[in-house]
């Protein structure tokens, strides 16, 4: 049961941080606003927790502009996504665990 | 048990930020049961004006074109369309505002570009048919090219959209091989088949 908890990444821990990388499995890339709508957290958090999935490279960021208006997308990268598929394969193997 | 609880509940929490990002899961199955209604009483219309019981289903009552009719039939799908639409926004945006949802955000967007590409072809090409007086064949096209605009934006919200219009593609091409019968495919395209799935999607999703 130990060993099995171990898998769980600690990058997703935490709720936003799981939310984020969710939307980013099924969307090729989403904007910093509709991340935030998804969400519902504020401009700051939202930046925090993105910074600390970016430190770990699970997902990366592109900043552009729509005319003067700066767009900044984020799409999950290679490593981000075998994270996750990780971690919900542990998730799931906890959860027949504690069945039996 | 207690974390076996938390686990699941992360597990559907990924399930529903999953679907929520990129599905519009808003659309009210009752939409579809209104636009079927709507259909149904302007298939009627035209069928009181210009068709008999007489004969094998059913007949024109006079034989020819007249301009007045195409005109009548274009005006009473065009009042159909519009009734559609507007019930149709109606419960979608009731649907969302209810679960918290926007109604116009990337899901719905990326849903009524995928519906249209197909949609306006068809629109386009139906224009054409009539502009050549080709009349028979336009009922049989809108309900071909329908189903393809569903199965196209399908991938954009509830799967059951995508069984809808392929049973449209079918019918619409079983409505091309038995030319004049235009406006009973219609009825059942249009009307029959709309209230059928919009209560099973009703049901499902929204009771």
């Amino acid at each position: 049961m130990k060993n099995l908890i171990d898998k769980l990444d600690k990058a997703f821990e935490n709720r936003v941080r799981l939310g984020i990388m969710s939307a980013l499995m099924v969307n090729e890339r989403l904007n910093f606003n509709t991340l935030k709508e998804l969400l519902k957290v504020t401009d700051g958090n939202l930046a925090s927790h993105l910074k600390a999935l970016e430190q770990v490279e699970y997902v990366a960021m592109q900043k552009e502009f729509i005319g003067r208006k700066p767009n900044t997308n984020y799409n999950a990268t290679g490593k981000g996504r075998e994270a996750f598929k990780r971690h919900l394969a542990a998730l799931e193997e906890l959860i027949k665990g504690s069945n039996s | 048990m207690e974390t076996k609880d938390q686990y699941l509940s992360e597990i559907s929490e990924i399930k529903s930020m999953m679907e929520r990002s990129s599905r519009f899961i808003s659309l009210s199955g009752l939409s579809g049961v209104f636009a079927g209604i709507y259909a149904l009483f302007g298939a009627w219309l035209v069928f009181d004006r210009m068709y008999t019981t007489d004969g094998f289903f059913y007949n024109r009552a006079y034989s020819g074109v007249y301009n007045n009719d195409v005109l009548f039939m274009i005006g009473v799908a065009i009042g159909v369309l519009i009734l559609a639409l507007g019930t149709g926004i109606f419960f979608t945006t009731r649907k969302a505002k209810k679960h918290g949802l926007k109604i116009w955000d990337s899901t719905s967007k990326r849903l009524l570009i995928n519906l249209l590409i197909p949609l306006a072809t068809g629109g386009i090409i139906c224009l054409i048919l009539l502009d050549k007086h080709y009349y028979a064949l336009v009922a049989p096209a809108t309900l071909v090219f329908y189903g393809l605009s569903l199965v196209n934006a399908s991938h954009h919200t509830y799967r059951d959209i995508r069984y809808l219009g392929l049973t449209q593609i079918v019918l619409g091409l079983v409505a091309f091989m038995y030319i004049g019968y235009g406006l009973l495919f219609w009825a059942i395209g249009f009307g029959v088949l709309h209230i059928l799935y919009g209560t099973l999607m009703y049901f499902k999703y929204e009771r």
